[in-house]
């Protein structure tokens, strides 16, 4: 098996479907059409970039250019997470919590894997470790995101029955009890379908690419498992950190619940 | 709001008015520790602060004036929902077994009374707790809140902007105007 190589003409072809996409949502009035199209370019110069970017590093195997790659990596999910959120965390929270939790979780468990599972050499072989932590990130980002998002949102929403549980002699952990439980599963849920659909209903990105790019199939599966596994964990612990020192922001030493530590939404 | 001096002896029931907005939510609210404030409270000479905010809450009890409800049915909102004399408010007798969706306005109020004084609390602070009830329940909660005070000997802060109720039940009326208390 040979791999076929792509020119930009075939991209150009590709980028056709696209643009007939755009001219039709701009048909139904969607209100996508330049949105596609910046997010369409977008996608082809970040991606032209960091395959520079990749090309280099893979040529100068240093641990500070490797980590310096993972810290870029981290913040611009740091943003990520902060920007999908309707009602944000206040002042540093709102970029420091969800960043942290998914430094502290993605970071340890590739950590682990390229240490223990892998043991590439040198350990931080680029060529594993950046495309491991950036499928770790991506997951974790999401499920951060959207536990997070769930976890200030419903907050707000139920402010006065939270604080009639207060009222009630309720300590602040009883009366969010039922939110935070409600955040961590909304972040961990799509990678449990993920792992349940996996294979029956759709083939993995990177297997798929692996496959593509000539690796024999069972070998391609077996790091989709070990990948997948990975992102499981990650996604969890960060989530059920970040909904958990989250949740506890909410609250005073004196167990009154500090709504102005969220943003008011757009 | 404020500066606040107030003092209430057991058993005694003081009447709070006052214009929309004026903060007599905020201040019992604040009563409660349920909000930041800078005021010092004692309940029996003990700062608010010698005790974790939920054991004070638990004492001196915040009833809001729409009640709030998250389980499906009645009976879980309560700790032991057959201790509960629902019939003392004129509640169905099977009312702990209904869902949540079936309670009108007024048996909600009328069960998130009766929902807190299950806690035992030692003081009641009551954000018009008959509002949305009519003239017999209006009646019935006062009796039943009259009893309270007698058996527990607890001082109550009731809210009301009903002359009349404040007259049947206070033994002292307070106005409050521009964050301060004057008498009525």
């Amino acid at each position: 098996m040979s791999l076929i190589l792509l020119t930009p003409l075939d991209l150009a072809l590709a980028a056709l479907l696209v643009l007939a996409l755009a001219l039709l949502s701009l048909r139904f009035r969607l209100g996508l059409g330049l949105q596609l199209l910046v997010a369409a370019l977008r996608t082809t110069v970040q991606l032209l970039l960091v395959g520079l970017v990749l090309k280099a590093l893979f040529a100068n195997v240093h641990l500070g250019w490797v980590a310096l790659m993972g810290i870029v990596m981290l913040l611009a999910a740091g943003r990520e997470v902060m920007r999908r959120q309707q009602r944000r965390f206040r002042g540093a929270w709102g970029y420091g919590l969800g960043t942290l939790s998914m430094f502290i979780s993605a970071f340890s468990v590739t950590l682990l894997v390229l240490l223990t599972v892998l043991g590439a050499e040198p350990w931080y072989e680029p060529q594993y470790s950046i495309p491991l932590l950036g499928m770790m990130l991506g997951n974790t980002m999401n499920g951060v995101a959207l536990a997070l998002d769930r976890l200030t949102q419903q907050v707000w929403e139920k402010r006065e029955q939270l604080e009639t549980r207060l009222a009630l002699g309720q300590t602040a952990v009883e009366a969010v009890g039922e939110i935070r439980r409600d955040a961590m599963r909304v972040g961990m849920i799509p990678i449990i379908n993920a792992m349940a659909a996996a294979g029956l209903i759709s083939l993995p990105g990177m297997m798929t690419g692996q496959i593509l790019a000539g690796s024999p199939p069972l070998e391609a599966v077996k790091y989709q498992i070990l990948i997948m596994f990975m992102i499981a964990a990650g996604t969890g612990f960060a989530t059920m950190m970040a909904v958990t020192v989250g949740a506890r922001h909410l609250f005073d030493r004196r167990e009154r619940l500090r709504l102005e530590r969220i943003t008011d939404g757009r | 709001m404020g500066p606040v001096d107030l003092r209430l002896d057991a058993g005694r029931c003081l009447v709070l008015r006052g214009p929309s907005g004026s903060g007599k939510s905020l201040l019992l609210r604040a009563m409660a520790d349920l909000l930041p404030h800078r005021g010092r409270l004692l309940l029996d000479g003990r700062p608010c602060e010698s005790l974790r905010a939920h054991e004070w809450r638990r004492r001196v009890a915040y009833l809001p004036a729409h009640s709030q409800w998250w389980f499906d049915r009645v009976g879980e909102h309560f700790a032991d929902p057959d201790a509960v004399d629902v019939g003392a408010l004129a509640l169905a007798a099977d009312i702990m077994d209904w869902d949540m969706a079936r309670c009108s306005t007024g048996e909600r109020q009328r069960l998130a009374i009766l929902r807190l004084l299950a806690n035992r609390p030692r003081v009641l602070l009551l954000d018009e707790p008959t509002a949305s009830l009519d003239r017999d329940n209006t009646c019935r909660v006062e009796a039943l809140i009259a009893d309270y005070r007698a058996a527990e000997a607890a001082p109550v802060i009731w809210v009301s902007h009903d002359r009349e109720q404040a007259k049947r039940i206070a033994d002292q009326i307070l106005v409050l105007e521009h964050g301060r208390l004057a008498a009525a």
